[in-house]
């Protein structure tokens, strides 16, 4: 399988099996295309027809790019052949280690955003704020269930997670000791709408925090129209302030600016754009999760515009990075160098068997997404997995037991794409969400663009 | 003459390696709602 594409005034040719990535001419282009349906008889006569006249195209000009085209083969860079069923069906037979946490420490929130799957933050019960000791039984489990992994990960989520400030830092605290006796690296990552952000926080997560998730959709009316407190007040004006104040005592440390676009701002590289004009440099913007229903819900005919924009948004990355003003986000990260090996992008997220959910009473569940629906109750921190049928099947699901992933050029860059997400759109974890496939394979096109476009 | 190929890991060679388990879920750093997995990194790749 190859993929060819064209963006940016760049012909771009991509060999998924083996993650290479080839810049060519048009000639080549055509050639390529033609490879494998038609003789190199019949490919030199069409092309020197097309490409004779008006750029001088010999058929020697043809003769070289098709021993270029078997060169490539041979280095197992073009037309590579899929050699990896084999490791999916050995992650069915291995020992299940955990290595990835989503600590649902508050199930409260002190905003009302109109798209939160979380119900304003409640997951559809009770507020609720996890106490200490469930939180240091959830880390017990976390350490005892790791095997050998040395990287441990903890997300503090919610609802708003600083709404149970004090018990982040009893178990901040309570992980450091634990990491020296069992020989771990806790990696914690804060996600917070910053209306709590004061200078005690901000101290506390540039020390604390390997990451620090920071959510804000864009320009202000964008902002304002879905990120409101309780009584309906937009919030931009009273957390940009505390985010510009956090980012820049974070020095170079991780953190995202992080964004939902819906229905309502298709032209979301405009929110992002003014995200960058803020001084934020790392940035992420993802599409609304939400029932198709609901009126901000992506829609199949808004595709054309989405398309457009993330075009639009690659190539004005591009030009900032050129001109010294570049910023980075998240979709377009890809490392072609230093990407994650094989074994990851076949395992994908680990949601229900690497990464676990814990509510503020101690359920685990695969992932935050599923958290609160029955179905997908695994456990609690106090017993264990119990619910090994549940976990099976997460266990299971991957690019190739996806149909619809067998023809995708972009299986191996989004790892089957996201069961929950598939789950609310199809009803099935083993399914796939088309809309989100739709974005993700032009996300992949762009950000490849952009890495040829800075590559000159 | 015609075709560049940029530099990039070689995702056959690291099957024959297998995974560390090392690096982070994607879910832990920006995108909470839809997969980013080529856009993270190789824990053994990080400078």
């Amino acid at each position: 399988m190859i993929h060819q594409y064209k963006m940016g005034g760049y012909n771009i040719v991509l060999d998924p099996n083996s993650g290479s990535v080839h810049s060519v001419d048009e000639v080549a282009y055509d050639i390529i295309g033609m490879y494998e349906n038609h003789t190199p008889e019949e490919i030199t006569k069409e092309i020197v027809e097309r490409y004779g006249e008006k750029e001088g195209v010999t058929p020697e000009d043809v003769a070289e790019v098709l021993e270029d085209i078997e060169t490539l083969k041979k280095e197992g860079k073009l037309f590579s052949e899929d050699t990896y069923r084999n490791l999916a069906i050995d992650f069915k037979n291995r020992p299940t280690v955990i290595k990835a946490m989503c600590l649902h420490i508050a199930h409260d929130c002190n905003l009302a955003c109109k798209y939160c799957f979380a119900g304003e933050g409640e997951y559809c019960g009770d507020r609720s704020l996890m106490s200490f000791e469930v939180g240091k039984q959830a880390f017990d489990f976390l350490i005892a269930n790791s095997g050998t992994r040395k990287n441990l990960e903890v997300d503090f989520f919610g609802g708003e997670p600083l709404m149970n400030f004090e018990v982040v830092k009893q178990l901040v605290a309570y992980a450091r000791e634990q990491e020296k006796i069992h020989n771990k690296n806790f990696r914690f990552t804060l996600t917070t709408n910053g209306v709590l952000l004061d200078e005690e926080v901000m101290d506390f997560a540039n020390k604390e925090m390997y990451n620090v998730v920071l959510s804000l959709d864009g320009r202000k009316e964008t902002n304002d129209r879905m990120r409101v407190s309780r009584n309906g007040k937009g919030s931009y004006d009273l957390i940009v302030p505390k985010f510009k104040e956090m980012v820049k005592r974070r020095g170079d440390k991780e953190y995202y600016i992080r964004g939902t676009y819906t229905h309502y701002n298709t032209d979301f590289t405009k929110d992002i754009l003014h995200m960058a004009d803020l001084g934020f440099t790392k940035l992420a913007m993802e599409p609304v999760v939400a029932s198709p229903d609901a009126p901000y819900a992506l829609k199949e005919e808004d595709l054309p515009t989405l398309f457009d924009q993330y075009e639009k948004l690659a190539a004005e990355m591009v030009r900032r990075e050129k001109n010294g003003k570049g910023f980075t986000f998240f979709h377009y990260m890809i490392d072609l160098e230093g990407g994650p090996c094989i074994a990851k992008r076949i395992a994908g997220c680990g949601v229900g068997t690497e990464y676990v959910a814990v509510t503020p009473w101690g359920d685990l569940y695969p992932c935050h997404q599923f958290v609160g629906d029955e179905n997908y109750l695994l456990g609690n921190v106090f017993d264990g997995i119990t619910n090994e049928e549940v976990r099976s099947r997460f266990k299971m699901c991957n690019i190739y037991t996806r149909p619809q992933c067998n023809d995708c050029f972009a299986r191996l860059y989004c790892s089957g794409g996201c069961s929950a997400n598939s789950y609310h759109a199809t009803g099935s974890i083993e399914g796939i969400y088309e809309l989100g496939c739709k974005l993700h394979r032009k996300r992949v096109e762009c950000a490849i663009m952009m890495k040829v476009a800075l590559a000159e | 003459k015609r075709i560049k190929t940029l530099a990039t890991r070689n995702l056959a060679e690291s099957a024959k390696k297998g995974g560390c388990g090392e690096c982070q879920t994607s879910c832990q750093s920006a995108c909470k709602t839809s997969c980013g997995i080529a856009n993270q990194q190789c824990e053994k790749s990080k400078k």
